[in-house]
């Protein structure tokens, strides 16, 4: 090795060591308070606190070290490979794509199809509850709710943050009307829809001159209205406590999963009683309700009310000059998005059997619009796996024992639930900024696609 | 020429707010003409042009298009009666491709003559099928200006409205597109309203051109006349000549 190399690799060690300590001393003042402090009731109930330095020197060491390495030896690693491709001149993208990449969407929907039976398969009817419910039919509901928000934000360019008031609106129309009039689940499911859709064109109706921050401040302030309308109209929703005791879903009136029904779903086929052919069958509608909606805006985006959410989306002036109705646009955007809200919030109630407004609070919007976001505006593909990767990623922090040994007996994953949610945020958003499915698919070509297409050059402005 | 003109334009003032941006501007754009509104920066000439839109509205005067009167008119149904615009700023949407841009154009009639009218546009302007399945924000800005004058012409148009097509654009460019006009009016038999700082060759191309100095109309004639006028010599082309 020449001298030259050998005293740029000197520096780079020293100048990994020193970003090393830097990021050591950054950290340890960042943790000092949130980690660093506990506080805990002694025996006379009085507030104290202790400083957990075990764990706050876990902390900064891991943002030390990490800092070390990376610039040591990932970074210099990462420019290299950058810099033998671009020497030699092959493209990042390849045209031709894996098998598993051209078949995705067909390999994921049967995996979907199959998936309860599976985990029935490998881990037993009792054991599946987890996978088929917390896992399986959670995620599907915020792959919904964030396919509904996609258009609305990803579609037509307007930046909702009180998204979760319809799925509220849905779920409160399920439990209200089914525990007051003794509707079933059929009916009310396309109500909600209706119902919700109606609160978007409510919302929509004084937001129109909004765009950007504003109408992010007035739609979250709408959100906000819903849910606290819901805790004080207590005649109504019961407030706080909630209501409770709703109506489980049927399969279209035939079967019933009440246990006490002549007709429950177990008895007539003469299984075993469980609760897991519930969560089978709800798996199986909210599986059908995403791909409702995800058939409903692949053919909305090739219509001429799609592409008018996309043109609106990009430039609202250049819409009028062509003769769109930016009006009656951004209103049909509000209410299809609230649709499929008012959908998934009808599905929630039959799934919880209890609905209350704490479901309803402003972090779940965030939730939502954070997976829209890193999946990519306007992305079906994108957001799915962000979804998957979001609340399948929380979800598996309650397994996350072996932590414990790292951090501590008394570690309690769930609760770094959202600082690792943030951290996962700002990874994503540095090395993909525009979400995990960033370029955006045309909805029209007049030959044949053309390998290298717009897609794969960067936006320009001018 | 005989008969009403295509666009009157009779008296209109424009407001933002309670500054006054036009004061009591007469034009007149007759069928099958090339017609062009020159002035110096803040002249109001962009004014008039968002006016014939509807966007700002005019607080008094009147756009009568077609024997209509479409002042008061919301800007998208003034666009549903055939009046395009190619906007300041060329206004295309960058992150849809060129050909959606163009199927935008066509929205108005469904998209019903959308394949042979995007044909022509392929024909005047090649690069644009080069580029068809390029992303609007990743052309050049005369590519751009091309699409937003090729998405324009998609919708049919009766009256064709051009605010600054030469902005920013190299001269060989806007020779380019001058030419792609001059030969839609003569071919097609387009009706053109122009607004141009490059005043040479505006008045080159139009048949008649108006001259506006702080929102008012202070000249007309025809292209030639004001092109040999020597207080138009003076204050637009002797020393903007680029």
């Amino acid at each position: 090795m020449s001298p030259v190399t050998e005293k740029g690799e000197t520096s780079l060690m020293a100048k990994a060591i020193r970003e090393g300590i830097f990021a050591a001393i950054i950290s340890f003042f960042m943790f000092l308070l949130f980690v660093g402090v506990e506080t805990y009731q002694d025996i006379n109930n009085a507030l104290v606190w202790r400083m957990r330095w075990g764990l706050l020197f876990i902390f900064v060491a891991i943002a030390a070290i990490g800092r070390f390495l990376t610039v040591a030896f990932i970074k210099p690693h990462l420019d290299a490979r950058k810099l033998s491709k671009a020497k030699s001149g092959i493209l990042e993208i390849s045209t031709q794509k894996s098998f598993f990449h051209r078949h995705f969407l067909k390999i994921a929907l049967v995996f979907l199809l199959v998936y309860p039976f599976l985990m029935m398969l490998i881990v037993g009817k009792q054991g599946s509850l987890k996978y088929v419910d917390n896992f399986g039919i959670q995620i599907l509901i915020y792959v919904m709710l964030a396919w509904g928000l996609n258009i609305v934000v990803g579609l037509a360019g307007l930046l909702d943050l009180g998204y979760v008031a319809f799925y509220a609106v849905g779920a409160y129309s399920y439990a209200l009307l089914s525990s007051y009039l003794g509707l079933s689940f059929w009916i009310l499911l396309p109500l909600s829809g209706i119902f919700a859709a109606l609160w978007g064109i409510m919302l929509g109706f004084p937001v129109l001159r909004l765009r950007g921050d504003y109408l992010a401040i007035v739609t979250l302030a709408f959100g906000e209205i819903i849910r606290l309308v819901l805790i004080n109209w207590t005649e109504v929703t019961k407030g706080t406590f909630g209501i409770s005791g709703i109506a489980k879903a049927s399969v279209f009136g035939i079967w019933s999963f009440d246990v006490g029904a002549p007709n429950n779903f177990a008895k007539v086929f003469g299984l075993a009683s469980s609760s897991v052919y519930y969560k089978v069958f709800l798996f199986y509608v909210i599986l059908a309700l995403c791909l409702l909606t995800a058939y409903v805006t692949i053919r909305l985006r090739r219509m001429p009310i799609g592409r008018a959410w996309e043109a609106l989306r990009e430039d609202e002036i250049a819409c009028r000059s062509l003769g769109i109705n930016t009006v009656t646009t951004k209103l049909t955007a509000f209410a299809t998005g609230a649709m499929f809200g008012g959908f998934a919030g009808s599905f929630f109630a039959a799934r919880q059997g209890f609905v209350s407004p704490e479901s309803f609070v402003f972090l779940e919007s965030a939730v939502i619009l954070a997976i829209v976001v890193l999946g990519g505006m306007g992305s079906l593909t994108g957001i799915a796996i962000a979804a998957v990767v979001m609340v399948g990623g929380t979800e598996l922090l309650r397994d996350m024992s072996f932590l414990k040994i790292i951090f501590g007996p008394d570690f309690t994953p769930e609760l770094y639930r959202m600082l690792l949610f943030g951290l996962a945020m700002v990874i994503v958003m540095l090395f993909k900024p525009r979400g995990f499915v960033g370029a955006r698919e045309p909805t029209a070509f007049l030959k044949e696609r053309k390998a290298v297409s717009g897609s794969f050059t960067k936006e320009g402005h001018g | 020429m005989a008969g009403e003109p295509l666009l009157k334009i009779q008296g209109v003032e424009t407001y933002y707010g309670n500054i006054r941006a036009l004061s009591g501007v007469d034009v007149e754009v007759n069928k099958g003409e090339i017609v062009s509104l020159i002035g110096a920066n803040g002249a109001g000439k962009s004014t008039l042009m968002m006016t014939i839109c509807g966007s700002p509205q005019a607080r008094s005067g009147q756009v009568i298009f077609d024997g209509e009167d479409i002042t008061k008119l919301p800007t998208h149904i003034i666009a549903r009666r055939r009046i395009a615009q190619s906007p300041e700023g060329r206004r295309i949407f960058p992150r849809m491709t060129v050909f959606e841009n163009l199927q935008m154009g066509a929205n108005l009639d469904n998209l019903k003559y959308f394949k042979e009218d995007v044909e022509k546009i392929f024909v005047m302007f090649p690069r644009l099928k080069e580029r068809q399945s390029q992303r609007g924000g990743t052309l050049s800005g005369g590519e751009q200006q091309m699409l937003s004058i090729g998405r324009a012409l998609m919708s049919r148009p009766k009256l064709l409205l051009l605010d600054e097509p030469s902005l920013g654009l190299a001269p060989l460019i806007v020779k380019g597109i001058f030419e792609a006009i001059k030969m839609l009016n003569k071919e097609e038999g387009l009706t053109v309203f122009l607004v141009e700082q490059n005043a040479f060759a505006a008045l080159k191309l139009s048949d008649r051109a108006y001259v506006m100095v702080n929102g008012k109309v202070t000249m007309s004639g025809s292209g030639k006349e004001l092109l040999s006028n020597p207080e138009v010599r003076a204050a637009y082309l002797e020393g903007g000549r680029h």
